[in-house]
């Protein structure tokens, strides 16, 4: 026991008081680092059971009749990426698997780039069948945020004219049919900030008078502030990589189950993976937050004990 | 006539975009309202390089205590602007190969995506995964449970930490079904749709009706705060 | 003193470390690219008066190292894919940034200071670009040079009408009045740009914030006090309809009493302090949900990033399958 304003605090107490802040921030180095070894080396990865948000993105999907357009809004960047690319995966996955058409586009620079990435990782790769133009498209980047989405409400072609390997929007046959967005019945938008799920919100789906569903992959900062939204002007969300995860394991069991025998490779794992790490440092938060109190409250005894 | 202008333009661009909303007539103005302020906005862009090129090379030409550090911002400064200007690197687009700028200058193997790819990304994302280190460090020294507040921020804290990971479901697994909805993996859920909609919908609404009010104000002239000093009516 | 010397122990068992794994098995942190010949023909057309040409180039793939062993194993002198010099160099230098950005946790110092020069210079060039061929190429240029951008840039720009046009050169000369902001005697004229922008984002968010956020949001609040909830055959379901109907009356007490400790022009007294107060413990709350929610968005940041040192730079660990012996797994025997 040592002194501490003239009454006895333990040792234990006095070690947490002048704890250097880098021993934390190596212990939450280490918190995530283990994991990402050991999940890294075994494959394990921990259950997941969905919540009703992450469920309503599988069924918003899983309903619409197969051939339907999803449009897909690509608003992020490889920054976030470590969120968003495994919902953007997952998704884009239910969708060919389900055969609907569907047709990307970016309001983040770089979003393209993602989309391009996605297409190559999900539908180049595992649905060969699907034909760029006819299955899928992807229009890129068009500069504007509110005013792209403004137009894309009464004119499709006008907002988005060329695809992004410049081909007319006109001689496209999978969107022969749409001509404004609430054309699409469904639509996805993986966001990472503005312009993202909320001014799609604000000036797309308020605006159709409801006659456009829209689900949304957010990161964790966002979650909180589109849950109002949720569940009559978003159909659905997953939010940050617990609802990537949850709806990930969804995905990969309705796949699995239709396709028996298969296993589910490792690309379409990633945010299951990255909940491993995920435990380790909400689990080092809360014993930091103990004993930070621990240390709190003997303080403020010791302090109350030296005035009586 | 300094402010009467800017004053007049403000509340002639404001109402063209208002009508636009309103009227299907006036939505190809909103329209172009909308491209001209894109172009207005990526023409900023170059005032803010401007900007920062004009107090690098001050620094560096004065030879200021850390003008190393200005002389590579200026040096990858220009080498960015170069790589994505000029599209570096870039492979043609193959519908339109015979065209000189066809290329996408973000694309693989291009010099301006290469520099994001080995710069950008890994800076800015790093900078942004600091903040785990930082929150941890800041919930062992600033989170305690003073008062009735600060116990209802730290439980509800709690709650989703645990009840969002699989430590949830270990703790409170086991709960009897009757008692599901105190399972911290649905009770994180219930905070989430109950308690974090009612606040997040007042702050959503608030802010709407903060909004609604000041763009009012300077669509109908009585805010003229952002024109500098002595514009508030 | 003492600290310091553990720290430098621990940094030294990072670098022995790194060392070790740089030494061991297929060694770390290198990219390959497979080559993919491109071959464009072009016609020839009387009317533009374009020569029949061919055009090649080569575009470089990023493949998994497991493709080039595989490629090298079929047939050791092939070229088609190699080892990339320069997206080596890429990905050293991300582990370089990660590690420097990473460094200022310790204390600043000059390998953080380099990372932030060159954030600051990269960013403000990036945007910049991003500006210049998304936003003025195809609508400032395109609209006031369209037979320029098609000739060189894009061939399927449209022609835009006399308003359109109009409407370009005064963003252009818009644009010119915002740049003198830089020179100190035309400063004045910058705030006829700001003018515009101030009113253009005026006009598009209030009607968008009132119909998306204050209607809809008040409607979507005043939702039954009394939720019937009935089971799939249709019997009354007891305790779902307690659950629901609590939540329904605690959004309604919720919105309204923070609203209440919003509203300032009535003193925070009486009724309307207690009012007040529920407020605040409903705010309280809302906090916790979103300290709990970006702890979890900056972790999986910083997870993505642990798992490029790992994965990619280190080679370490390989979940995806990239590379043809996972040599982490094989020194441990897992």
């Amino acid at each position: 026991m040592d002194g501490y304003g003239g009454i006895q605090v333990s040792g234990f107490v006095r070690f947490l008081e002048s704890l250097d802040r880098r021993w934390i921030y190596l212990a939450m180095a280490i918190a995530v680092a283990g994991p990402i070894i050991y999940i890294g080396l075994t494959g394990k990865t921990l259950p997941e059971t969905a919540t009703p948000a992450a469920q309503a993105v599988f069924d918003a999907i899983e309903e619409l009749p197969s051939g339907g357009h999803v449009l897909f809004s690509f608003d992020f960047d490889p920054a976030s990426g470590g969120e968003l690319i495994p919902m953007a995966t997952s998704i884009v996955r239910q969708c060919a698997a389900r055969g609907h058409k569907m047709v990307f586009i970016a309001l983040w620079p770089l979003g393209a780039q993602l989309v391009d990435e996605t297409i190559k990782r999900v539908i180049t790769a595992d649905y060969p069948h699907m034909k760029e133009g006819v299955d899928y498209i992807n229009f890129g980047y068009q500069a504007g945020n509110e005013a792209v989405m403004k137009v894309m409400l009464t004119d499709f072609a006008k907002a988005f004219p060329n695809s992004s390997n410049g081909t007319p929007t006109t001689q496209i046959p999978v969107v022969h049919g749409v001509t404004r967005a609430s054309d699409f019945p469904l639509l996805v938008t993986i966001s990472a900030g503005y312009p993202g799920a909320k001014e799609w919100i604000q000036y797309v789906v308020s605006s159709s008078g409801g006659r456009i569903k829209m689900v949304t992959g957010c990161t964790g900062v966002q979650t909180p502030q589109l849950y109002p939204y949720y569940p009559t002007q978003l159909t659905g969300m997953l939010g940050a990589i617990k609802g990537a995860a949850e709806y990930e394991s969804i995905v990969n069991d309705a796949i699995c189950k239709a396709h028996p025998g298969t296993t589910t490779p490792a690309k379409y794992l990633e945010a299951q993976r990255r909940m491993g790490p995920q435990l380790g440092a909400h689990l080092l938060m809360v014993v930091l937050i103990i004993l930070g109190n621990i240390a709190f409250f003997a303080q403020k005894r010791a302090a109350a004990g030296a005035k009586s | 006539m300094k402010r009467m202008i800017p004053m007049w333009i403000a509340i002639v661009a404001g109402f063209a975009m208002l009508f636009s909303a309103f009227f299907p007539v006036t939505e190809s103005l909103g329209e172009i309202f909308g491209d001209m302020f894109n172009v207005v906005a990526a023409i900023a862009f170059i005032l803010g390089a401007g900007s920062l090129a004009k107090i690098n090379l001050a620094k560096v030409s004065r030879r200021d205590p850390g003008w190393g550090y200005a002389a590579v911002t200026l040096a990858c400064f220009a080498l960015t602007l170069a790589a994505g200007l000029g599209k570096i690197g870039a492979a043609p687009n193959p519908k339109f190969a015979a065209l000189a700028w066809s290329g996408d200058e973000r694309a693989e193997g291009a010099l301006f995506g290469w520099i994001y790819e080995s710069a950008l990304v890994p800076i800015t994302s790093t900078m942004f995964a600091l903040l785990a280190f930082y929150v941890a460090s800041a919930a062992f020294r600033a989170f305690r449970a003073k008062n009735i507040d600060a116990i209802l921020l730290l439980s509800t804290a709690f709650i989703v930490l645990l009840g969002r990971t699989f430590a949830g479901v270990v703790l409170t697994g086991w709960f009897p079904d009757w008692a599901s909805g105190l399972r911290l993996e649905n009770f994180s859920v219930y905070i989430m749709q109950v308690f974090n909609t009612a606040g997040n919908r007042a702050i959503i609404i608030g802010i709407a009706l903060g909004v609604a009010a000041t763009s009012l104000r300077i669509l109908l002239g009585v805010d003229r705060s952002w024109m500098g000093t002595g514009g508030s009516k | 003193m003492k600290l310091s010397k553990a720290w430098i122990v621990v940094l030294l068992v990072v670098i022995a470390l790194i060392s070790l794994r740089a030494m061991t098995g297929q060694g770390m942190g290198r990219v390959y690219v497979k080559a993919a010949p491109q071959t464009v023909e072009i016609s020839a057309d009387a009317a533009t008066g374009t020569e029949a040409k061919t055009i090649r180039w080569m575009e470089w793939h990023a493949v998994p190292p497991k493709d080039y062993t595989a490629a090298q194993a079929a047939d050791p002198a092939q070229t088609s894919i190699q080892m990339s010099w320069a997206r080596t160099i890429g990905l050293w230098m991300a582990a370089f940034f990660t590690l420097a950005i990473f460094s200022f946790m310790y204390r600043d110092n000059p390998g953080y200071r380099v990372a932030e020069a060159v954030i600051i210079g990269v960013s403000a060039a990036y945007w910049m670009v991003i500006g210049f061929w998304d936003t003025i190429v195809p609508k400032l240029l395109g609209g006031l040079t369209p037979a320029f951008v098609r000739e060189h840039i894009l061939p399927t720009q449209i022609d835009q009408s006399f308003t359109q046009n109009i409407a370009m050169w005064c963003a252009l000369a818009l644009g010119i009045m915002l740049l003198m902001r830089l020179s100190s005697k035309g400063a004045w004229i910058s705030l006829w740009p700001l003018a515009f922008i101030i009113g253009v984002t005026a006009g598009l968010k209030i009607v968008s914030h009132v119909e998306s956020d204050l209607l809809a949001q008040s409607v979507a609040t005043f939702k039954p006090l009394a939720a019937v909830q009935r089971d799939a055959s249709g019997a009354f379901d007891l305790m779902p309809t307690i659950w629901k109907s609590l939540a329904n009356i605690l959004v309604v007490v919720g919105v309204l009493c923070c609203l209440v400790y919003f509203f300032f022009s009535v003193e925070h007294k009486g009724l309307v302090g207690r009012g007040a107060r529920v407020g605040i413990w409903y705010l309280m709350i809302t906090f916790g949900a979103a300290f709990g929610f970006t702890v979890m968005g900056r972790v999986a940041l910083l997870a993505a990033r642990m798992e490029f040192l790992f994965d990619d730079w280190l080679w370490l660990i390989d979940p995806a399958g990239k590379r043809a012996v996972d040599v982490a797994a094989m020194i441990v025997g897992i």
